[in-house]
């Protein structure tokens, strides 16, 4: 018989609600800017009034957290691994908030036009969503390499970010009638920057959790 | 606080500080750290710090015990440094009492029992034909699992050693009473009734006792085995407060099954099994990221 079924048993149990909270709110941003591009106001309401779902799922974790530390007064990589869940659902949760604020931006589009094709603002938050898929899959796997990996990815958003500003400072200039949409496409592109940065946040805690320490570098 | 322009809350500082913080951990600056837990380096850091500044007490290198034909501790190499409390954990049977027993001769008194290897106490070998282990339990006191008082009255149990050493002076025995029991805060429980059979005092108590009369001898080194496994956790936490006084004044090495109690209250952390050594470090490393799979399954209570 393995020892400590209990404890195991617990920390299966955070493992898979850690999943469904990250697996949540990267489906909402994906969602939020899906409603942006097709405009879609009942799609981004259903969003934003989802928000409570995320907030109760994060409350979840953190007392099943503290239960576990009060009560298996775990050590080395099992407390490692408590103390990264809570660090991380915060900003999980963070994401979440995000993707409220993306759909908001559906319904202020509303009577406006788009300054130019949305081609990168969908490519943004895939890059994104697909950061946060990769590093919460790196810290369940057990994944070093993929928590590296993923990390370092945060480089290429940043600059398609920065593209994307630049762009729309530039079209503002152009299009003096709406500059309003071009401001608002720059903070659309600011907001899922956010949502990168946070996944290499869930990143650090999987290397944290895996080796003691935030060695992002190999 | 939703008061910006793009509905999000202000969180520009912030933001700006943790990507400094990012830009810090590519260039891999760990100094730069702002914060961040690195209990890997710390401890490396911490670890020097110590070793140059505390002299090394016990150096054993290459021990090795039999007893007859069972092979009870293999080539243990360990330095015990002043003034700290090293902690011996370990599963059942796995040499750590052994170990300890080896610090001031106990296992002497076990037939067939052979040691081969250096134990060095202050730079001397203790197993030496010039040693005298008397000489080193005096220097080495213990105290063991059961409190173990004589059955004489409480100002007995403390003088007894003092009157061998040839103190017989009555107001040299007081001093060392009343010194003692201070030591381990019993004096203000025990001064009205010293003469009071110390039978009649309850399990901390006589525990309390035992470690008073261990330091009226006036040791350098206090052994400690599982000193708190028979009591409860009052008691237990009292002792625990009592060591870590101690430790000002003394060397201390303790036996525990308690994982916790290690942690709570020792500086450096062996991980004994089957008579070897299979991890020694900073009792922090050791509970927050040990290097070895069979300490991290052991402490986690995996091992089985």
């Amino acid at each position: 018989m393995a020892p400590r079924i209990k404890m195991n048993d617990e920390l299966i149990a955070i493992n898979d609600k850690i999943e469904v909270i990250t697996g949540r709110v990267q489906d909402d941003v994906k969602k939020a800017v899906q409603s942006i591009v097709d405009r879609d106001g009942d799609l981004a309401r259903s969003i934003i009034d989802g928000g409570d779902d995320v907030d109760d799922m994060e409350d979840e974790i953190n007392e099943a957290c503290f239960r576990f530390l009060a009560t298996q007064a775990p050590v080395a990589r099992d407390l490692r691994y408590c103390i990264s869940i809570m660090k991380m659902v915060r900003d999980i949760e963070r994401i979440g908030d995000h993707s409220e604020d993306l759909a908001k931006f559906t319904l202020r589009l509303v009577g406006h036009d788009d300054p130019k094709e949305l081609i990168d603002i969908p490519r943004m938050a895939d890059m994104s969503t697909g950061m946060v898929h990769n590093a919460i899959k790196a810290f369940i796997n057990r994944d070093l390499r993929l928590a590296r990996k993923v990390w370092k990815a945060d480089e290429e958003v940043d600059e398609l970010y920065r593209t994307i500003y630049e762009e729309e400072i530039a079209l503002a200039d152009q299009i003096s009638t709406d500059t309003e949409a071009c401001i608002m496409f720059a903070f659309i592109a600011a907001h899922l920057e956010r949502v990168a940065d946070y996944a290499t946040n869930i990143c650090e805690e999987a290397v944290f959790y895996l080796e003691g320490e935030y060695m992002m570098e190999d | 606080m939703k008061n910006t322009l793009d509905g999000s809350d202000g969180n520009a500082a912030r933001e700006q500080r943790k990507s400094e913080d990012r830009k810090s951990l590519r260039k891999g600056k760990t100094d730069n750290n702002k914060g961040k837990m690195s209990i890997k380096r710390n401890t490396e850091m911490g670890e020097r710090k110590i070793e140059n500044t505390k002299q090394k007490k016990f150096e054993i290198k290459g021990l090795d015990l039999y007893y007859d034909s069972f092979h009870a501790l293999k080539s243990v190499d360990m330095d015990i440094y002043e003034n700290e409390i090293t902690a011996l954990i370990g599963p059942s049977g796995c040499g750590k009492s052994t170990f300890l027993r080896t610090l001031n001769r106990m296992n002497d008194l076990v037939s067939g029992v052979r040691i081969t290897g250096d134990v060095r106490f202050d730079g001397r070998e203790i197993y030496s034909r010039e040693s005298d282990p008397i000489e080193l339990r005096q220097k080495v006191g213990m105290v063991f699992q059961k409190p173990n008082p004589f059955p004489k009255s409480i100002y007995e149990n403390i003088v007894y050693g003092s009157r061998i050493q040839g103190i017989h002076s009555k107001e040299k025995l007081d001093e060392i009473v009343e010194k003692t029991l201070r030591e381990v805060a019993l004096w203000d429980e025990a001064k009205d009734r010293l003469n009071d059979s110390a039978m009649g005092m309850s399990g901390g108590q006589q525990q309390r006792l035992c470690i008073a009369r261990c330091l009226a001898v006036d040791p350098e080194i206090i052994l400690m085995d599982e000193p708190t496994s028979a009591l409860d956790p009052v008691a237990t936490s009292k002792i625990e407060d009592l060591i870590q006084e101690l430790v000002k004044k003394y060397t201390i090495v303790i036996v525990t099954h308690n994982m916790q109690q290690a942690g709570r209250v020792s500086d450096k952390t062996a991980f004994f099994m089957l008579g070897e050594i299979v991890e020694m470090d900073n009792t922090q490393k050791i509970f927050s990221n040990p290097a070895k799979k069979k300490t991290e399954d052991y402490i986690s209570g995996r091992f089985g």
